[in-house]
């Protein structure tokens, strides 16, 4: 028997947008590379998001957001991780995120950010080279 | 990591409890002295395993039961009741990856202390469980959850493990999949102690429940005989629910995702978990268990150990050798387990 650890992901969309294309994209595609996908669905409060990272033990976060209201979401998002003692999870975002907001995103923790046309081998081998494995 | 990870489990300590299950999943040395210290603190939850094919609402069967049993619900119902979910999906053989949506139709339990969720990837075992399943509710036992559920993987036929695992089995079926014969040619239905017909709001219900009830009349006719009340013969596995004295499984209409039908289910649970209790039944599968998860161990524990001592160029000579038919594989593992080298 292999000791097997293997790397498992939440894909959450925060807010109240209903489109959960892209989030499914890519949660398939992180399947496709030999990840472990907690796909929590639409309409996620921040406090959702971080409560199933708990209980999941998961080693990175995938935040898909489109309707904009990210520079809220996410702060909160990053200030329950650091509070719940979960600053070693990797986060990442994708959807529609202006150039203008990525700096100050950057800022708060969030370590990589994917714009609409950004290929799936790309979110996979950023995760793949940035995920800090626990011992 | 030392035991300090224990102590936070048994004061319910949740990111404990998550990494330890995690340490479980990844099955190392460590996670077995662990669970070794946390061991004298299980045995005390009741375990709810809900199985049934895919589509049938499993994950909203779940949802709606660990509600009722937060607000104390149920007729028989006293205080309300702390629960854990282990929610398993399976991992794809192709690329070892999995996609675990069940949290999905219990975003209503999000915010509540006394309610614990974990998604499990089978990892490729076959028998609708993780290999990590039963370790992980020894953890939320340990961890003072009274109630835990585990939702199998869309289960068709032959997955029973959960009846080794579980104290009361739900077997969820919805109408207008597939006739009776379905139904009467595979273990599912035998390990059934409580069976719900969800979306019993759809045509065919009736028919469902008809049909269920037909094989359980069939099934009591054809009841083998009895020595000490236990089956005699090849059924004497445990597993075989609807052929034990006394308790005939009900079966149950369930609207899941509106919440109808559901405290009958918990009463249903509640009462099943008395007759095991008054019946002695419950000695009798938790031995049961304990013995078929020794036999799983010893298994394990022993093929580890001896391919350990198989070097990687003799592994893949012998291969070769059986291959050209120059031994046959009976042989080959004979003499390996005698410990006979082959290079």
């Amino acid at each position: 028997m292999v000791t097997e650890e293997k790397i498992r992901v939440l894909v959450a969309k925060p807010g109240l947008d209903g489109h959960d294309r892209g989030a499914k994209v890519i949660a398939r595609a992180l399947r496709d590379a030999g990840m472990e996908v907690i796909y929590t669905g639409l309409r996620q409060t921040p406090e959702m998001i971080v409560e199933a990272a708990i209980q999941e033990d998961v080693d990175v976060i995938g935040l898909s957001i489109l309707s904009g209201a990210h520079m809220t979401l996410f702060p909160r998002v990053m200030r329950l991780l650091a509070e719940n003692g979960l600053d070693d999870v990797l986060v990442v975002a994708g959807g529609i995120i202006p150039d203008e907001d990525v700096p100050a995103l950057k800022e708060i923790g969030i370590a990589g950010i994917f714009g609409p046309g950004t290929s799936t081998e790309t979110v996979v081998n950023f995760i793949k080279e940035n995920v800090r494995k626990r011992k | 990591m030392s035991s300090d990870i224990v102590k936070r489990v048994l004061t319910g300590d949740r990111r404990a409890v998550a990494r330890l299950i995690t340490l479980i999943e990844n099955d190392g040395d460590e996670a077995q002295n662990l669970l070794a210290e946390l061991y004298p603190y299980t045995g005390q939850a009741h375990v709810v395993g809900v199985t049934g094919a895919p589509g049938t609402g499993k994950s909203t069967l779940v949802n709606e039961l660990a509600k009722v049993y937060r607000r104390g619900g149920g007729q028989s119902a006293r205080s309300p009741k702390t629960v854990g979910i282990i929610a398993v999906d399976p991992t794809s053989p192709f690329s070892g990856g999995a996609i675990l949506g069940d949290r999905i139709r219990m975003r209503e339990l999000s915010g509540d202390p006394g309610i614990f969720i974990r998604s499990m990837a089978t990892r490729g075992s076959l028998g609708g469980l993780a290999r990590g399943t039963s370790d992980a509710i020894k953890v939320l036992d340990a961890a003072g959850y009274e109630v835990i559920f585990v939702e199998t993987v869309g289960a068709g036929q032959a997955e029973v493990d959960i009846a080794r695992t579980a104290h009361t089995t739900i077997v969820v079926q919805a109408p207008g999949l597939g006739d009776d014969i379905q139904a009467i040619k595979a273990g599912i239905l035998e390990i059934a102690d409580i069976f719900t017909v969800n979306k019993a709001d759809r045509e065919g219900a009736d028919n469902t429940v008809m049909a269920l009830q037909m094989l359980l009349d069939l099934d009591h006719a054809s009841r083998p005989t009895l020595h000490h009340g236990i089956v005699m013969g090849e059924s004497n596995s445990g597993l075989a629910r609807s052929q034990e004295q006394g308790w005939r499984p009900p079966i149950l209409k369930t609207v899941a995702l509106h919440g109808q039908g559901i405290e009958a289910v918990v009463e249903a649970i509640e009462a099943h978990l008395v007759y095991l209790e008054e019946s002695q039944t419950f000695y009798r599968r938790e031995r049961e268990r304990i013995q078929s998860e020794l036999h799983h161990i010893l298994q394990q524990e022993l093929m580890r150990r001896l391919l350990s001592q198989v070097k990687e160029g003799e592994w893949d000579a012998l291969i070769e050798r059986i291959g050209r038919r120059e031994m046959d594989p009976y042989s080959a593992a004979r003499r390996l387990i005698e410990g006979e080298r082959f290079v």
